[in-house]
């Protein structure tokens, strides 16, 4: 469970985030959702403690981000998944060194128990055989299936990921999403997602929190959605005029 | 060009701030390795990157130093009482005290220098450092301390080598052509040699490699922006580590002459 209190961020003289509450609860699916711009991987970069922000506190469990020393945040870390926006994998390192990487980094795992663990984590995200292959020699939705094998290989407690189906067809996309929500509920994770994108949250949508204008405009889960009267939230799900006429007609007959 | 008062006090405060950001950054680099061996292999990559990768540049400038030195010597002896002889001393100790470790480590601050801020500064820019850093790995340690740690140990070798290929390239250039025989230019290399000269050639190379990765790989590390800002950064890296190394010259030849 992370929760946050009253959390501002502002860049120079703009006020980006204006006092967000909010609690991300364990073994779900929480969404981050809001226009492009609305401050989303702002708010992501400051659950993990890449930004500092403004004001108020971020709570991991019991502990404080702000408040723990060095040893603790990298205990806190480890424990910590991230797929970015970009996917940084490393580029210089083929696939199976990148989610070899933090094992490598961290853990005084054998060769073979790390190339088990490597073929494992492949195998979820049904990627088998594309060990050797570089980066920038697979698709866009093939690195981000690497991103979160590599997010996932030491069996975080929390997942973070910023738009992991951003750029991906409506059909790869809600491949990743079930991908992440089963690894969710597998682990007991708790899981944030950053996305804009409408299928997935009626599709993994547990709890979710609408970003307008840098303040928290709707909670809730996926089910109380539709039926919601929140204008914020009516005007971003159904964007586009094909379907506020659908919903019109779905109401109307 | 003229620069205001106020415009003038801004640059100085800037640089002071990037001083005082460096140095305190220097305690993150240097920090207790999360793992031993990922770190060895970072390090002997980079012995291999800077050591090996630089050698052909270096060889090559080395023999041009030498030869050069050489025949510019000859040029302005020529017709003196001063024997011929004395060439080979003087390309000895200038070779040793000043070409080698400075002009080598000027081209390595273009070469090794522009590559350090460029692949440091293209991590942070794909989040690379950002993601490196959730994982809960120290980067300013992890992609530094190999660098400068391998700088430190392979550039005094290769300052070695260029000193020696440079005294080579002045026998290449003057006992071929006839301008003196083999016997003079090597009784030249033997004479009044200090050994001390051989010390301040190590200090110079040791402080000029330190510069010459820890400035680029800050630069790197702090850069902001896109790709102009990156190719901005790894210029200023190149042309501040090039200040730097001769102003550290300048000292350090004042202070080990002194
Ligand atoms: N490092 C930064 N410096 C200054 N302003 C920033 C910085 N990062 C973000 N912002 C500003 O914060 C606001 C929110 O940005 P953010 O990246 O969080 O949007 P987002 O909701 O993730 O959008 P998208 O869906 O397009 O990714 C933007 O107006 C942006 O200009
Ligand atoms: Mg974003």
């Amino acid at each position: 469970m992370i929760r946050i209190q009253d959390i501002r961020k502002s860049f120079g003289d703009v006020e980006v985030l204006k006092g967000i509450n909010f609690e991300f609860e364990a073994g779900k699916n929480n969404l981050i959702i809001g226009k492009s711009g609305a401050g989303k991987t702002v708010l992501l970069k400051i659950l993990i403690g890449l930004f500092e922000p403004t004001n108020g506190s971020v709570w991991y469990d019991q502990q404080q981000l702000g408040g723990l020393n060095k040893d603790q945040l990298k205990a806190l870390r480890m424990q910590i998944g991230m797929l970015f926006q970009g996917n940084a994998l490393f580029d210089s390192m083929n696939v199976e060194e990148n989610i070899r990487f933090p094992m490598d980094m961290f853990t005084a795992m054998t060769a073979k128990e790390k190339q088990d663990r490597v073929d494992l984590c492949l195998e979820r995200v049904s990627l088998e055989g594309s060990n050797l292959k570089y980066p920038s020699e697979i698709s866009g939705g093939m690195q981000k299936r690497v991103g979160i094998a590599r997010a996932i290989v030491l069996q975080p407690k929390y997942l973070f990921c910023d738009e992991p189906n951003s750029g991906l067809d409506p059909k790869t996309a809600i491949t990743i999403d079930e991908l992440i929500s089963t690894i969710t509920v597998d682990n007991n994770i708790t899981t944030v997602i950053n996305t804009h994108d409408m299928n997935s949250v009626m599709e993994i949508g547990d709890n979710i929190c609408l970003l307008n204008q840098g303040k928290l405009a709707w909670k809730g889960g996926k089910e109380e959605v539709i039926d919601s009267e929140n204008e914020v939230l009516q005007d971003f799900i159904f964007a586009s005029p094909f379907l506020k006429k659908l919903k019109a007609r779905a109401l109307g007959g | 060009m003229f620069v205001s008062c106020k415009d003038k006090q801004k640059m100085i405060s800037s640089y002071l701030e990037h001083l005082g950001k460096f140095v305190l950054w220097q305690r993150n680099v240097y920090n207790k390795p999360e793992n031993w061996r990922m770190y060895y292999k970072e390090f002997v990559r980079q012995l291999y990157d800077i050591g090996i990768g630089s050698l052909p540049i270096i060889a090559l400038i080395s023999v041009f130093l030498g030869a050069v030195t050489v025949i510019q010597f000859y040029y302005q002896m020529e017709g003196t009482l001063i024997p011929p002889y004395y060439i080979g001393y003087i390309v000895r100790d200038m070779t040793i005290i000043e070409l080698a470790p400075t002009f080598t480590c000027l081209v390595l601050a273009g070469k090794v220098g522009s590559n350090i801020a460029s692949e440091i500064g293209g991590m942070r820019q794909k989040e690379h450092i950002d993601a490196m850093e959730i994982m809960g790995v120290n980067t300013s340690a992890y992609l530094v301390m190999p660098k400068v740690l391998a700088a430190l140990f392979i550039i005094p070798m290769l300052v070695c080598v260029s000193a020696l290929i440079s005294i080579m390239g002045g026998y290449l250039a003057s006992v071929p052509t006839g301008l003196f025989t083999s016997a003079e230019y090597i009784l030249g290399l033997r004479s009044f040699f200090i050994p001390y000269n051989v010390f301040m050639m190590f200090v110079k190379a040791v402080v000029f490699a330190f510069i010459l990765t820890s400035v680029p790989a800050y630069q790197g590390y702090f850069v902001k922006g896109g790709s102009i800002e990156l190719g901005a950064a790894s210029t200023r890296a190149v042309v501040f580590s090039d200040i730097l190394i001769l102003l550290a010259d300048y000292l350090i030849a004042l202070v080990l002459t002194a």
